[in-house]
């Protein structure tokens, strides 16, 4: 049957994604598989005008973009499509998309080199290649119908899918045009369009992936649904690096619907009928654990030789003008600050659903990283790595959580013990507890002041370099490029300039990129230092800012809107303050100021945010503003409740009682504000998680005179019972 | 073999008392739209109707609903509230990756079906158990509002 046939091979998850499937699959009991598990169809190109990685054009006009990075939140399948449907002129309607299968080679980040999403690049790293790969396919789309028609393909024009001669009259639809267009050799240098005559870029379009959110048929990898599977959830070491010793299972065998317990080195699983079954039999182990060397590590620990590393040089990032005869002239300040560990708490917990067979492995989960985790997933099953199929999903949250494999990882070995499908959900608690996490910073930063200007910066970062080990080329020379972010290119007119970095890892702790990355820690010591250099030569924080900002018009510019909108300057109450964060992380130029009040026991109360946004050419620009308002959320959750401690080698939070999430009764109004450009677009994923936590702390500071130099914010500190 | 009655139709299924709902609906029953956050009724993520009013279905055994009316994320648009939130969550584009927000929607749903004209204060009382991760807040309260003003007209 010819329809089934469609559903059950080519487009069934390309329809899922679009919002159009609802009924019509419903209406269909599809034999096989169950209705909910996307299947990852081959990339079947007959019939279909495809070409190259991104686009496929059927006979009934269907465009079908293959998306080369992730949705997990960001808006990114609709802006992608806007670009390619952009340059295509395809009929925005007619677009459906698809994520993209494993291929570092198709789908590799043009700045990365590999298919990873993140560092706010997807529109950034993708901006040219994909409006070249929307042209091209227009042209050969235009010379076939050029061909039929015995025309010159300049007097053709495109618009919604369709070939035009004006002069004629004539049309073809692209549907029509699919044969003819595939037999056309690609064209060079194809030109792209003056975005003055941008139809799709720049309008705040519907998102591709939003309608199938509001009503359960979104389906994210936790979601995952197949045939005769299994379940199972898991217990990890709680100590660092711990392994299991003994696991008396003989109760959690009796829990009914518990059918087998996995003992591996370093973990336990539970599989059973479902969920339920498999965590009242994870609760009924009686497991003794080897803790290992860890087993007395404490925090205090972590930081005290993250404190010793610190005192010691770094390697240069950055040097310009002659630091030791900058901080030799005019008042001299130095500071250090300190963050802490952060989980990301996504809200779908990390899990994968992995079916193990003799010869194959295939693979259902939601990832940054799909080809990094087909192969990782090859590595643990012990087969080649085109033996394993790895089928990618919507993200229930990323946050650079989903840039590891290791849920994978531990699944695929878990599903060697298994028959048939295994689902493997972690509890919130392993989450938190089993993270790779945001790593704890040391940032010292001397600066001299002269006439109200800086004219020495010597800025030393110290903290864990996850590039090193995500991704050896972003660590050379002793420099981990992210980590020094927001740190190198300050935007601050500053004539004697010095940047250097200490790699110092954690003893036992794994740590990952998480939302923000590199600028989190820089753009954060940077602007609080700003704020007591502008006290410090008595001026008012933005005039001071806005006096080494001479040759940066989009910064400035960006600073000015965000006063003003802020009402910057206007009297308070007491205990209320305004402070402001300009940053230049992922090549965006944004100014945010915080507006917050500190009440008597040291509690903040968020009253109001102001943004002004300048990232170049707005894709979508309604998803922009999202970003910045859901990005701030993020950074102002974590400044003021965000920290992992660790205890005897152990985590200590382990769920949202004890690892709090800002919630819609603390929520200030955001007001973000976008400023029109012609520049290429920059990133804007994380920058609002960069903004929030800054600008927080040094309205704190305006409303207290506390100069808090350690996040989360300590309460008490600020409500003047400790000093 | 115990039923439940779920967006109107009835279900038989196996399932221990003491099982949480949520787990039932997911795991069992295939309806997958409402989803696990934290498993102690913090997040709010698992949020369904029980004759209307919205429980965290990680805690509540099914033992213990028996023969109410269950609406989950999959039937809350046949309702007037539920058809309006949605409605209002997509003209204001609250979502970003969605997780939470079947949770979100359910809990809004209920808000409106009791308070038609909810003031800040009622969608902090109803909404504050949600967490959203991506920090859409701003949006739903927009949106609450929205599908309130809609109501009226």
């Amino acid at each position: 049957m010819a329809v089934a046939e469609k559903i059950s091979g080519v487009s069934r998850r390309s329809l899922l994604t679009s919002g159009l499937a609802g009924g019509f699959l419903l209406a269909f009991h599809l034999p096989v598989r169950a209705s909910n598990e996307p299947v990852q169809p081959p990339d079947d190109l007959a019939g279909k005008f495809a070409p190259n990685a991104f686009i496929r054009i059927n006979h009934s006009g269907k465009t079908t973009l293959v998306m080369p990075q992730v949705e997990m939140g960001q808006g990114t399948y609709t802006s992608i499509s806007m670009i390619l449907a952009e340059e295509l002129d395809a009929d925005f309607a007619q677009v459906v998309v698809e994520h993209a299968p494993p291929s570092d080679k198709l789908y590799g980040n043009p700045l990365f080199g590999i298919q990873a999403t993140g560092n706010s690049n997807t529109v950034r790293a993708w901006w040219k290649p994909l409006r070249a790969a929307g042209a091209n396919a227009r042209a050969m789309l235009v010379q076939a119908a050029a061909q039929r028609w015995q025309v010159e393909p300049a007097s053709c024009t495109t618009a919604n899918s369709e070939v035009m001669h004006t002069e004629s009259g004539r049309k073809l639809s692209y549907g029509e045009l699919v044969d003819g267009a595939n037999a056309q050799t690609p064209p060079k240098d194809v030109p792209l369009k003056d975005p003055k005559n941008f139809g799709l870029i720049g309008k705040p379009l519907k998102r591709l992936d939003t309608p199938d959110k509001v009503n359960g048929k979104a389906v994210y990898g936790i979601d995952a649904m197949l045939p005769d599977m299994k379940f199972a959830t898991l217990k990890a070491c709680p100590v660092f690096g711990g392994k299991v010793a003994r696991v008396d299972d003989s109760a959690a065998r009796k829990v009914s619907g518990v059918q087998k317990v996995v003992v591996l080195d370093d973990l336990v699983a539970v599989v059973g009928d479902h969920m339920w079954a498999a965590k009242k039999g994870l609760d009924a182990l009686v497991i003794d654990w080897e803790e290992g060397p860890n087993a007395d590590l404490n925090l205090e620990d972590i930081w005290q030789d993250l404190r010793a590393a610190s005192e010691k040089d770094g390697v240069v990032a950055k040097s310009r003008g002659d630091i030791a005869k900058g901080l030799a002239t005019g008042d001299r300040l130095e500071a250090s600050y300190e963050l802490p560990f952060l989980a990301h708490a996504t809200m779908e917990p990390v899990n994968a659903t992995v079916h193990l067979k003799p010869d194959s492995c295939e693979v259902w989960t939601g990832t940054q990283v799909i080809a990094r985790v087909q192969s990782e997933a090859a590595k643990a099953a012990g087969l080649p790595v085109e033996k394993v199929i790895a089928n990618n999903h919507l993200l229930g949250g990323g946050f650079g959580r989903k840039l590891e494999p290791d849920m994978v990882v531990a699944a695929v070995r878990i599903a060697k013990h298994v028959d048939g499908p295994v689902k493997v959900v972690w509890t919130r608690e392993e989450d938190i507890q089993h993270d790779v996490y945001r790593p704890v910073y040391r940032d010292t930063i001397a600066a001299t002041l002269s006439d109200g200007k800086i004219v020495g910066w010597k800025y030393r970062i110290s903290g864990s370099s996850v590039m090193a080990r995500w991704f050896p080329p972003g660590f050379q020379n002793g420099i981990d490029i992210d980590a020094v972010d927001s740190a190198i290119d300050t935007p601050y007119d500053i004539p004697n300039f010095h940047v250097e970095y200490v790699r110092a890892e954690p003893r036992a702790v794994p740590t990952g990129f998480w939302r923000g990355v590199g600028p989190n820690n820089n753009v954060f010591a940077v602007e609080c230092f700003m704020d007591e250099l502008a006290r410090k030569a008595g001026k008012d924080p933005i005039d001071f800012r806005r006096s080494m900002l001479g040759t940066q018009p989009r910064f400035l510019a960006a600073l000015n809107l965000a006063a003003e909108k802020s009402n910057w300057g206007q009297s308070l109450p007491p205990r209320v303050g305004r402070g402001v964060c300009v940053q230049p992380s992922f090549a965006s130029f944004i100014a945010t100021v915080v507006e917050a009040e500190v009440d008597e026991q040291g509690e903040v109360h968020l009253r109001r945010v102001t943004s002004a946004v300048d990232t170049g050419i707005a894709v979508n620009p309604d998803t922009i503003i999202a970003q910045l308002e859901g990005g701030l959320i993020f950074g102002l959750t974590a400044a003021l409740y965000g920290e992992i401690t660790i205890d005897k080698g152990r985590v200590q939070q382990s769920n949202f009682n004890d690892y709090r999430m800002l919630r819609i009764d603390q929520t200030p109004k955001i007001d973000v504000h976008l400023i029109k450009s012609d520049e290429p677009p920059g990133g804007i994923g994380e920058t609002g998680a960069n903004a929030g936590p800054p600008a927080l702390r040094n309205a704190i500071y305006a409303a207290t005179g506390v100069a808090l130099r350690r996040l989360p914010i300590d309460r008490a500190l600020i409500a003047g019972k400790k000093t | 073999m115990a039923k439940l009655t779920i967006n109107g139709e009835q279900k038989s299924f196996d399932a221990p008392p003491d099982m949480p709902l949520l787990w039932v609906l997911r795991d069992i029953l295939g309806l997958t739209g409402t989803k696990f956050g934290c498993g102690i009724a913090q997040c709010g993520a698992c949020t369904v109707h029980i004759d209307g009013k919205p429980v965290r279905s990680c805690m509540l055994a099914v033992g213990a609903v028996r023969d109410r009316a269950i609406t989950t994320i999959e039937g809350i648009g046949a309702t007037p509230a539920g058809a309006k939130v949605q409605k209002a969550w997509l003209d204001l584009e609250v979502i970003q990756c969605g997780y939470c927000q079947s949770g979100q929607l359910m809990s809004a749903a209920a808000l409106l079906a009791a308070t038609p004209n909810p003031d800040d204060a009622d969608i902090d009382a109803a909404m504050a158990g949600n967490i959203c991760r991506c920090g859409t807040y701003v949006r739903i309260r927009a949106a609450i509002k929205r599908a309130a003003s809609q109501r009226q007209s």
